[in-house]
């Protein structure tokens, strides 16, 4: 298997002319809508195709696409659609690569995605920092609407559907999504408690889909080709391909469309190259900052499906994988994601406020020499008080890179402790100091 | 840094920026859900959203003050004061810390002669450090405005500065869309 092999979601990346309307459409593109509103396929049988295809959201919890559409109530006349390219988790570069080199076939998954829901408006909600990519996107939606894929009576099937593209402003929690929907309803972009869950009660109170761009842009090739097709690649529960962001000093990093269950080794040795001379592996992040750490020997023998990686002991989360080489220092590693939580927690819980604020704070002091034996344990006791007490999941997501830092690379904690404590036997941090 | 609400100030907005901020309330849903687009059109002409800018969406969207300067503060992007001519963010998040964002922020502070955060006295450059770009496989990086600058080393950055002082944007990686 080699790079190429795989082309389902990637066809066009790196190249110069994927994101213009006519080269889409001479390659295929737009052939699912056509077959989806003039062949007369249902709704139902959209959803189904999708489910039947065991696609699972990419935008990091995995919950089957075709499965969440159908939460909208069979009732409901008022149905909103969000396109979720907020893409801020860190160490994750994949929908950027889908926007820029192929946009149409996000906007082609989204037009087929609004009618399998009974949507009448959908947003691309893309984070603020990609300001280029917004004009981009902008241009291809434009196109669209110009050659009557979206607007009124779209390819004269009777269905409407207008589409924003919506530029966010800096806020990684915009990801989450609830704070999506909050951030365009003209508010700060603090998540909501659930349920109610967005496809009953979401945006305006209305029945809201929210998907990652990577789940949509997978909708064409599955109506095409079909469900079975699609399953044709990857593991039984684990369907399909994924794209993998790499960063971090591999030779080379880059994005990668791999078929589900691609064992980790194939993946590392043949893909990327191994690490860049001169480095070593040490561990892997593979899904994203806000997944668990695995250790060099540990993701060495793990496949890169939903399943596998859960059963090492983390997620598949967004692909985001970060590879960090032996002359990395893990805990000056985990102070730049504790400072990234810290920053980024929206305020409105407590446990992840203070939490993520604790965090940060215990971990900059023992890099600053100033820790004591017992700030490991405090560490864990604050991540006890985190995990799963909040509105949404950011502060589980500081929670697993901590804990699993901890757990994994104990003795460079330890380490950094024993020089200070050996110095300066008294513990440096008066009770008074966490305010 | 909260957003003044003193409306003395003279506010100018182009007739061009005024006539996008009515068509964007007429496509959003409600009038209230354009306001982060609206926002977008003020910054993107004047690099800041002045007092005026809040007065004027209160009256074109409906919505209180508090509510506009709640939002303007939420995100980092949106500015409730006027910036430095070029605003040099630079990722300081993992990927790009692992290929060395923090050697290019020491050069960048030695260069300008401030401090991360800081912005030079002529008011020119202010240099900022920021989470992740989404460019990790291409770090470590920077951002200049909607330019985004990939694959960075000391004499990329050497290069970028000499340009910005001759008052000249070079092109990014990123800004091909912008061509064709
Ligand atoms: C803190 C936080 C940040 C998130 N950021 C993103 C993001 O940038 N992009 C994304 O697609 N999903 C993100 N998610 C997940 C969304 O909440 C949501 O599950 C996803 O967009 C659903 O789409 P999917 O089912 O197609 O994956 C984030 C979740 C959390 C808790
Ligand atoms: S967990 Fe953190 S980010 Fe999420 S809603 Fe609560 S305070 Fe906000």
């Amino acid at each position: 298997m080699t790079p190429n092999d795989y082309t389902m979601l990637s066809a066009r990346f790196g190249r110069s002319d994927g994101h213009k309307l006519a080269v889409y459409e001479a390659e295929g593109g737009y052939r699912a809508l056509r077959k989806v509103l003039q062949d007369g396929m249902s709704r139902e049988e959209v959803r189904e195709e999708v489910k039947g295809a065991g696609l699972r959201g990419r935008g990091g919890a995995g919950f089957p696409t075709g499965v969440k559409w159908g939460f909208v109530p069979p009732d409901a006349d008022e149905i909103y659609f969000f396109v979720n390219a907020d893409e801020s988790e860190p160490g994750t570069f994949k929908d950027r690569y889908l926007l820029d080199y192929d946009p149409h076939q996000t906007i082609e998954g989204t037009i087929i995605s609004c009618f399998a829901v009974k949507a009448k408006l959908a947003f691309i909600y893309i984070r603020g920092e990609f300001g280029w990519l917004v004009d981009r996107v902008q241009k291809a939606v434009d196109e669209a609407y110009a050659a009557g894929y979206l607007g009124k009576d779209i390819l004269g099937s009777g269905y409407d559907l207008e589409m924003i593209v919506h530029k966010g402003a800096g806020a990684y929690i915009c990801g989450e999504e609830t704070g999506l929907i909050n951030s365009v309803t003209g508010r700060k972009g603090q998540p909501s408690i659930k349920p109610p869950f967005p496809a009953v009660q979401g945006f305006l109170d209305k029945p809201t889909i929210v998907n990652n761009v990577e789940s949509v842009a997978s909708v064409p090739f599955i109506i095409n080709e079909g469900a079975a097709a699609y399953k044709a690649f990857g593991t039984e529960k684990s369907c399909g391909t994924k794209l993998f962001s790499v960063s971090g000093p591999v030779k080379r990093p880059g994005v990668y469309e791999i078929p589900l269950g691609l064992p980790f080794r194939e993946f590392f040795n043949d893909w990327l190259g191994g690490m860049a001379e001169g480095e070593k592996l040490k561990a892997v992040i593979v899904g994203g900052s806000s997944v668990p750490v695995l250790p060099a020997e540990e993701i060495m023998n793990t496949n890169l499906d939903y399943e596998s990686l859960g059963e090492a002991g983390t997620m598949l989360g967004s692909g985001g994988m970060i590879v960090i080489p032996e002359s990395c220092d893990m805990v000056e590693l985990i102070q730049v994601l504790m400072h990234f939580y810290f920053d980024e927690s929206c305020g409105q819980c407590t446990p992840c406020r203070e939490g993520t604020g604790w965090l940060h704070r215990i971990v900059k002091r023992l890099r600053g020499g100033g820790g004591t034996p017992e700030d490991l344990d405090l560490l864990e006791h604050v991540c006890d008080g985190m995990a799963g007490l909040t509105i949404c999941p950011l502060a589980d997501a500081a929670v697993m890179p901590m804990r699993s830092f901890l757990d994994k690379f104990r003795p460079e904690f330890e380490a950094l402790i024993q020089e200070t404590a050996a110095a300066a036997p008294t513990s440096r941090w008066p009770r008074g100091e966490q305010e | 840094m909260s957003p003044s609400t003193d409306t003395g100030a003279a506010f100018e907005l182009s007739d061009v920026s005024r006539a996008r901020i009515d068509e964007l309330v007429a496509q959003y849903p409600t009038k209230a859900s354009a306001l982060m687009p609206c926002l977008w059109v003020i910054m993107d002409e004047l690099g800041w959203v002045p007092p005026g800018g809040i007065d004027l969406l209160v009256d074109k969207l409906q919505v209180t003050s508090a509510r506009i300067c709640e939002v303007l503060t939420f995100y980092t992007m949106f500015r409730s004061e006027p910036q430095a001519e070029y605003v040099l963010q630079v990722c300081h998040n993992i990927s790009c810390h692992i290929m060395g964002a923090r050697p290019l922020i020491a050069h960048l502070e030695k260069r300008l002669g401030v401090r991360l955060g800081e912005t030079t006295p002529d008011g020119k450059f202010a240099l900022e450090g920021v989470e992740c770009l989404g460019a990790c496989g291409h770090g470590p990086c920077l951002q200049l405005g909607r330019h985004l600058y990939e694959y960075l080393t000391p004499e990329k950055v050497d290069g970028l500065l000499e340009s910005l002082r001759r008052g000249e944007i070079p092109r990014a990686d990123t800004d091909r869309e912008l061509e064709d």
